[in-house]
């Protein structure tokens, strides 16, 4: 049982961000465990995304190609991966918590008899012993565990790890997977895609987000946070109490479990800062919040705040921005 | 149809950090004056599960491992028209990994009529593994569709709305089949009747132990070990914008935003 096996996902032939994370720290667990960081790359289409991953840094790639993984398929990618593990025998397969990692993972894990450990956002290396470190009761506290297998299934945090840097430099080898599937794997089946309307700057990606909560009082003040938004080149985001209440979509939830954000500058509008919020926030550089309860929790996390009723606050500041940026 | 919804209780998650406390020996939270609830996603899964049953018919039943303090999950279950309430439990149990939990309801399932949906919070509030849902799908050998909003009959299949890239998707899934369930405008979970939370007290909750579950034991054999728990140091930093009133702030504030270059 060798090396550090990398869940490595792409679109149309390009790594994802998720991916790159997990080789960034696939790589800093590889070199301190002394053993190979090998990729796997599954798709109908996995040259480009292969190449991608060796000028990542992976020592080896193994491939799953297959005209029916064009797209994701959770049943499809399972089995891929299963077999995957079983020929590569890796000590330990990572993961970035996406959608696809967070359907992946509990399952290959079962299926392996693997210690699973997820939403880690920091590890220790001692020899061949690995600590894995996460934040759990919403970030209040963080846990350390160590795996009683031999093989173990981590998990990443998202958008917490420093994406590998494609410098071309690397040499790995490409190793094809010996797999074949069919149609009859994938027991749930997709039978209709539903495009939520989304206009706008994709909130995960967005170097601004403007996010309001439950201290909005309604859906009407959405327009105003949208202003804002706009001026900044941003995108609008809510609480998970702002999406429950029905005023905003549940695609504009920030949060552990909604989407997790990274931005340059966050602005938090009356949200009180629940701790699974916080949660989704931990990579911000900057935090402004505005509420106008001084306790809130909201004020650990900010790096800035204002104690204030936002409608007082919020015109002004849409003015006075207007000018910075000079639209 | 036969609906199981699993339910977790946690520490209630809004504990204000200030207030949060671990024991350095058993590296446990200290519960303090904190209540105990319901996972919020075990709410939403339990409100899956009571559309579910209005639309299909069929018995809901409720089923939690925890000790005795957790009947008052089952309690709320049974007071929002739950036909079952099931309570696993062994005081040996203090540190399940997730693959024991799912091992744990899989038996409890199977051990009280089998199922044919399985409702489950997508990941708790507490310790946030996301494990277990999945790992039960496993152990049941049945699909598995996570994020789920909601669901319907189609058939003798079920028809899963679930939270997909930019967007829902609409899955079919043949039965038995386990879901995760994610909040959504969809499934906010109702309040039970006053006169229906009387009548719970009244239902019968069904305890299981070991000997009930026929539990295999290398399946509880744990798969990783908590080490450490420790509150992390977080110093607020907070600067806060003076000013006299709100427009006087968001001034103050752009001139902050402008000087630091942050815009």
């Amino acid at each position: 049982m060798q090396g550090v096996l990398v869940f490595s996902g792409q679109q149309a032939g390009q790594l994802t961000r998720a991916a790159l994370e997990a080789l960034g720290a696939g790589r800093r667990l590889a070199s301190a465990l002394n053993e190979e960081l090998l990729a796997l790359v599954v798709g109908a289409d996995v040259e480009r995304a292969a190449a991608q991953a060796i000028a990542a840094g992976a020592d080896a790639v193994f491939t799953v190609a297959n005209p029916i993984l064009a797209e994701f398929q959770a049943d499809l990618y399972l089995a891929a991966a299963e077999a995957a593990v079983r020929q590569v025998d890796p000590r330990l397969v990572v993961f970035t918590l996406d959608s696809a990692g967070r359907d992946l993972l509990p399952r290959l894990a079962y299926r392996l008899n693997a210690a699973a450990v997820t939403e880690v956002t920091d590890f220790q290396v001692d020899g061949k012993v690995v600590k894995w470190i996460r934040p759990v009761y919403g970030g209040k506290a963080m846990a350390v565990y160590q795996q009683l297998r031999e093989r173990a299934l981590v998990g990443l945090r998202a958008k917490m790890h420093e994406p590998a840097v494609l410098d071309g430099s690397g040499s790995g080898r490409v190793v094809p997977v010996d797999f074949t599937v069919d149609e009859s794997t994938a027991v749930a089946r997709v039978v209709e895609r539903i495009q939520a309307t989304l206009s706008g700057v994709n909130l995960a990606e967005a170097r601004v987000v403007v996010a309001g909560g439950r201290g909005l009082g309604g859906p009407e003040p959405f327009a105003e946070l949208q202003k804002l938004a706009d001026l900044l080149g941003g995108a609008v985001g809510a609480s998970r109490a702002a999406c429950d209440a029905g005023w905003v979509p549940p695609s504009m939830q920030v949060g552990q479990t909604g989407t997790i954000v990274a931005p340059d500058l966050y602005i938090a509008i009356g949200i009180s800062g629940a701790s699974q919020h916080i949660a989704g926030i931990a990579g911000a550089r900057t935090v402004i919040a505005i509420n106008k309860d001084p306790e809130a929790p909201i004020f650990k996390r900010a790096n800035i705040g204002i104690v204030a009723d936002y409608k007082t606050v919020l015109p002004t500041l849409i003015e006075q921005l207007r000018a910075v940026v000079g639209a | 149809m036969r609906i199981v919804v699993c339910l977790k209780q946690i520490l209630d998650p809004e504990v204000p950090a200030k207030d949060f406390r671990v024991d350095p020996t058993t590296k446990r939270p200290i519960q303090g004056n904190a209540k105990l609830v319901v996972d919020s996603y075990s709410e939403n899964a339990l409100e899956v599960g009571i559309q579910l049953k209005e639309k299909s018919g069929g018995k809901l039943v409720a089923v939690c491992v925890g000790d005795k303090r957790a009947d008052e999950v089952l309690r709320r279950a049974l007071a929002l028209t739950a036909d079952e309430a099931i309570r696993a439990w062994d005081p040996a149990w203090q540190e399940l990994d997730a693959a024991a939990v799912a091992h744990v309801l899989a038996r409890a399932i199977r051990a009280t009529g089998g199922a044919d949906v399985v409702l489950l919070g997508r990941q708790s509030g507490d310790v946030e593994r996301g494990l277990v849902g999945p790992m039960l799908a496993e152990e049941l050998g049945a699909p598995c569709v996570t994020v789920a909003t909601g669901a319907e009959p189609a058939g003798d299949r079920l028809r899963v709305r679930r939270e997909a890239e930019g967007g829902y998707e609409a899955v079919e899934v043949p039965l038995p089949a386990v879901l995760t369930v994610t909040n959504d405008e969809a499934n906010v979970p109702r309040l039970p009747k006053v006169k229906d939370v009387m009548m719970a007290t009244r239902k019968p909750v069904k305890v299981l132990g070991t000997g009930d579950l026929q539990l295999d034991p290398s399946r509880m054999d744990p798969g990783v070990v908590l080490t450490d728990l420790y509150v992390p140091e977080m110093d607020s930093t907070c600067e806060f914008v003076e000013g006299d009133d709100g427009p006087a702030k968001a001034t103050a504030l752009a001139t902050l935003l402008r000087e630091r270059k942050i815009l």
